[in-house]
């Protein structure tokens, strides 16, 4: 509540962008990546923009810095004012001078980020030797006290640590710090926290909020997820196809959007608050795991050996057409399980029972017959599919390989197209003809070919656009109520998990923490981890998809950090 | 990292004996009698049985082999069977030359093509990188001897810059030495310009991509630090593992270039010592190269560790 959205506005406008147009090349009826975009950040706002991908937000705040592939992506309309001063005329040489100074940047993937062979210190230190000339001495001092405003413990060890040394979220303060050492006065954000945990994203969220406090800096909040624009946006700016969609205060656009495509977006984020739950279930039990364990072991000539438990002791159980889910943040254990499971790895420990049989020590030849009963689908259809194959003889091929003939798995394999929706001529195209969301589709009716009795889901939605996501969601649960298939959903995300399971299983550090009804979990955890990670979810206040608060949560919750 | 030298040490042992065996048993296994081509046309069968003899040519192959692997270890190579020179002594004398245009080989070519290939990199696409690419065709296909003789004629012949053939020793003097090895070093260099160029580009446009360079432009660094503080170095390892691996090249083209230049080294006498079946010659090459192999990659393996400190051993 320290930058009220009347003295924001009164505020001078730091970055004010106008009718601005790039296009893949200069030619006059090129194509148009931004088309017409308009856009104001003032001292001390932090100025959300959302949209899917596509919809041209990242372009938007690369050109501001000057680093768009110049040969390729031209701005060919607009103006790009930065306190003041007009940037798409300005020499590289003032840019340069520009950035760090006056405005700053910070990415997405602080795995990758950060130069892997410089020492995370001297990184930082660039930034004050190409601008400032302060000698050794001052800059370091500077640099350690910047690392303690971005809250990293044990700054001299640290400002000597490589990147590989450091966590995701030491990393993305990292990142911050070097933004923000020579104090610009706008800060870029692009989906920062997207490849954090929830609880390291609520960390780093509350950090940029409490720097902006404190420096004033206006921050430009590029992100996909609505649950963080509620937790961080003053105003926000949604963006489609190049085009600014509904430009608004956080809270006329949460609760009132104009613009149906706003509407649709809202309404396809899923509630925290999980589905009503369904009757409990009778059904046979089809897949049971007894303290299941996972252990990888290195060892080296000289070395001592070393242990890690990436799953420990972890037992569940899945009955025909219900849904399990397995939450976790990252290093969680929550794939290691999935993949012991299937028998992608092999598990050290414990039982895997498919319809009652034992498979966790099956040899390879003595599994195959079961390998039908349980099928998987990956987190990146990007990837997961063969881009030299025909989508129609990647779902055969399972079919074939237990013998049915060619002609038939093919016959099946359109059918089960028309079950994930997509058109008939599907079967003889290839992947890369496909959207994120229809590859995963036909990463579905892959799995589906072979009549498994469980679907392993492995974080299958995850890489989707919301609107995507919630089309695959339904898809799924409409498979499951006409193939009565229990599915196992393995999801980093809440809301995922308390709309498509019935049961849910927490893991941590390899363990299970809690496990239990899906209401029951979601709603009352019993186990302080599981609470943290409800806490952590971004926007948990919010109900979006009825344009209103959560029930019980004060309405300025909107504005105050999740700290 | 002390551990892993002395693992990769030991594992070379192994490797080295397996050469050395391997060697052994070629060479006994080709046709070709090295008493009958040390004895002449006209030799009885007795002179043929006397050297034999004398050459221990008559023991059994494994008494043969071992004797030689332990005078190998007492470092005694043996003697030459066509001119009683000790192998070592042999080796000793003609090792200068070759050592001397090899590393200026190396140096010359590191500083030639890891500018070129990072200068093609960064203006990819662009008409200064396809003539870099297009020179390093032209390095690639054209024959080291034809190089030889090309530089010969322009640089020795019409233009009278430096001598056409011979070698000086470094002692005698730094100038004489410099003038007769430029012009094999150049020869030499050629293909191993086009090889690590290329390959310095590639790395180069792979590193160029990475999220690192963005957040470089965005901290406003100038494009040379952009290029050498944060690209260069993250594209080294590829590169270095191509220097290294370059010197098979550079070996097969030293026997060219010496024979072209007329220089007393290495590469000749291995041509000369297989023409002859000079055994204990030849053997001790082998073993010669192979060990500057396993060292080399050793010394290539150890540099990651310095490179990139996510390789850790």
């Amino acid at each position: 509540m320290t930058t009220p959205l009347t003295a924001a506005s009164a505020a001078p406008v730091v970055l004010d962008i106008n009718d601005l147009v790039i296009s893949i090349g200069r030619r006059a009826d090129a194509h148009r990546i931004i088309d017409g975009v308009s856009l104001q950040v003032r001292h001390g706002e932090t100025l959300c923009v959302v949209g899917e991908s596509g919809s041209g937000k990242s372009v938007t705040s690369l050109t501001t810095m000057g680093l768009l592939p110049k040969k390729v992506l031209a701005p060919t309309r607009g103006t790009i004012t930065l306190a003041g001063e007009d940037l798409l005329n300005a020499g590289d040489r003032r840019l340069r001078q520009l950035r760090a100074t006056t405005m700053a940047m910070i990415f997405q993937e602080p795995m990758t980020a950060l130069n892997p062979v410089v020492p995370v210190g001297r990184q930082i230190d660039e930034v004050l030797r190409t601008h400032t000339s302060l000698d050794a001495r001052a800059r370091r001092e500077r640099i350690l006290a910047m690392m303690e405003q971005v809250r990293l413990p044990d700054v001299a060890r640290i400002f000597k640590s490589y990147p590989h040394q450091l966590s995701g979220g030491q990393r993305q303060r990292i990142m911050i710090a070097m933004a923000l050492v020579l104090e610009p006065k706008l800060l870029i954000a692009d989906e920062p926290t997207t490849a954090l945990d929830v609880t390291t994203q609520k960390q780093i969220l509350s950090l940029i909020r409490d720097l902006q406090r404190d420096h004033g800096t206006a921050v430009l909040f590029i992100t996909h997820d609505m649950g963080v624009v509620a937790e961080i946006a003053d105003r926000v700016v949604v963006m489609r196809k190049g085009k600014v969609v509904e430009t608004g205060a956080l809270d006329a656009i949460l609760r009132a959007p104009t613009m149906d495509y706003t509407r649709n977006l809202l309404a396809s984020v899923p509630s925290l608050i999980p589905r009503t739950a369904r009757p409990a279930s009778s059904e046979p039990v089809v897949l049971e795991t007894n303290s299941l364990g996972k252990i990888y072991r290195t060892r080296s000539m000289f070395g001592e050996a070393r242990e890690v438990a990436a799953a420990k002791d972890v037992t569940l159980t899945l009955r025909k057409g219900r849904t399990l889910g397995i939450v976790g943040e990252s290093g969680s254990g929550k794939s290691t399980v999935a993949r012991c499971i299937v028998r992608l790895i092999d598990p050290t420990s414990g039982e895997v029972r498919l319809a009652g049989q034992d498979i966790s020590t099956l040899s390879r030849p003595a599994l195959r017959p079961h390998r039908k009963r349980i099928q998987i689908v990956f987190q990146d259809p990007y990837r997961s599919l063969n881009p030299r194959v025909t989508v129609g003889e990647t779902i055969a091929e399972g079919p074939v390989n237990y013998g049915v003939p060619h002609a038939t798995a093919i016959k099946r394999a359109g059918e089960l197209l028309e079950l994930v929706d997509l058109p008939a001529d599907a079967i003889s195209r290839y992947p890369h003809q496909f959207s994120g969301g229809q590859r995963q589709r036909i990463a579905i009716a892959r799995a589906l070919a072979l009549d498994p009795d469980v679907l392993v889901a492995d974080e299958a939605v995850s890489a989707l656009d919301v609107s995507v996501q919630a089309q695959v969601l339904d898809l799924l649960d409409e498979i499951q109520t006409r193939l009565g298939i229990a599915l196992l959903f393995i999801t980093h995300d809440l809301r995922v998990a308390a709309q498509i399971c019935d049961e849910v299983v927490v893991m941590q550090h390899g363990r299970v923490v809690e496990q239990g009804a899906a209401g029951e979990i979601l709603t009352n955890p019993q186990q302080a981890y599981t609470r943290q990670l409800l806490e952590a979810a971004p926007g948990r206040h919010w109900d979006f998809a009825n344009f209103r608060p959560v029930h019980g949560f004060a309405q300025d919750a909107t504005f105050s950090p999740g700290n | 990292m002390l551990g892993y030298l002395i693992r990769r040490i030991l594992a070379a042992i192994p490797v080295m004996g397996v050469v050395a065996l391997f060697v052994f048993l070629l060479l006994r296994l080709t046709p070709g009698d090295p008493a009958a081509i040390l004895a002449g046309d006209n030799a009885t069968p007795e002179q043929l049985d006397r050297i034999r003899t004398s050459l221990g040519l008559n023991e059994p192959l494994y008494t043969q082999f071992f004797t030689w692997i332990g005078k190998l270890l007492h470092g005694d190579f043996g003697v030459s069977l066509i001119s009683n020179v000790p192998v070592i002594t042999m080796i000793g004398n003609r090792i200068e030359p070759t050592v001397a245009i090899a590393l200026a080989t190396i140096i010359f070519t590191v500083i030639v093509a890891v500018p070129l290939g990072v200068i093609a990199a960064w203006k990819h696409g662009t008409w200064i990188d396809r003539l870099v690419m297009a020179l390093s065709v032209i390095g690639f296909s054209v024959p080291v001897f034809v190089i030889g003789y090309v530089l010969i004629q322009i640089f020795a012949i019409d233009l009278r810059w430096l001598p056409v053939q011979g070698y000086r020793k470094i002692a005698s003097g730094f100038g004489p030495f410099l003038e007769r090895i430029i012009l094999p070093t150049l020869t030499l260099s050629f293909i191993y310009i086009a090889l690590i160029a290329r390959m310095t580009r590639a790395a180069m446009l792979d590193v160029l991509d990475e999220d690192y360079i963005r957040t470089a432009r965005a901290k406003g660094i100038a494009e040379h630090g952009v290029l050498l503080r944060h690209a260069l170095r993250n594209a080294a390892v590829p590169v270095i593992t191509v220097i290294g691996t370059g010197f098979a090249l550079l070996i097969s083209g030293v026997v060219v270039t010496e024979t072209v230049f007329n220089l007393p080294g290495i590469g000749r006498l291995t041509v000369d010592a297989v023409l002859a079946r000079d055994y204990p010659v030849i053997q001790a090459m082998i073993l010669l190269t192979s060990g500057i192999y396993v060292g080399v990659n050793l010394l290539i393996d150890l540099s990651y560790s310095l490179l990139d400190p996510r390789i850790r051993y």
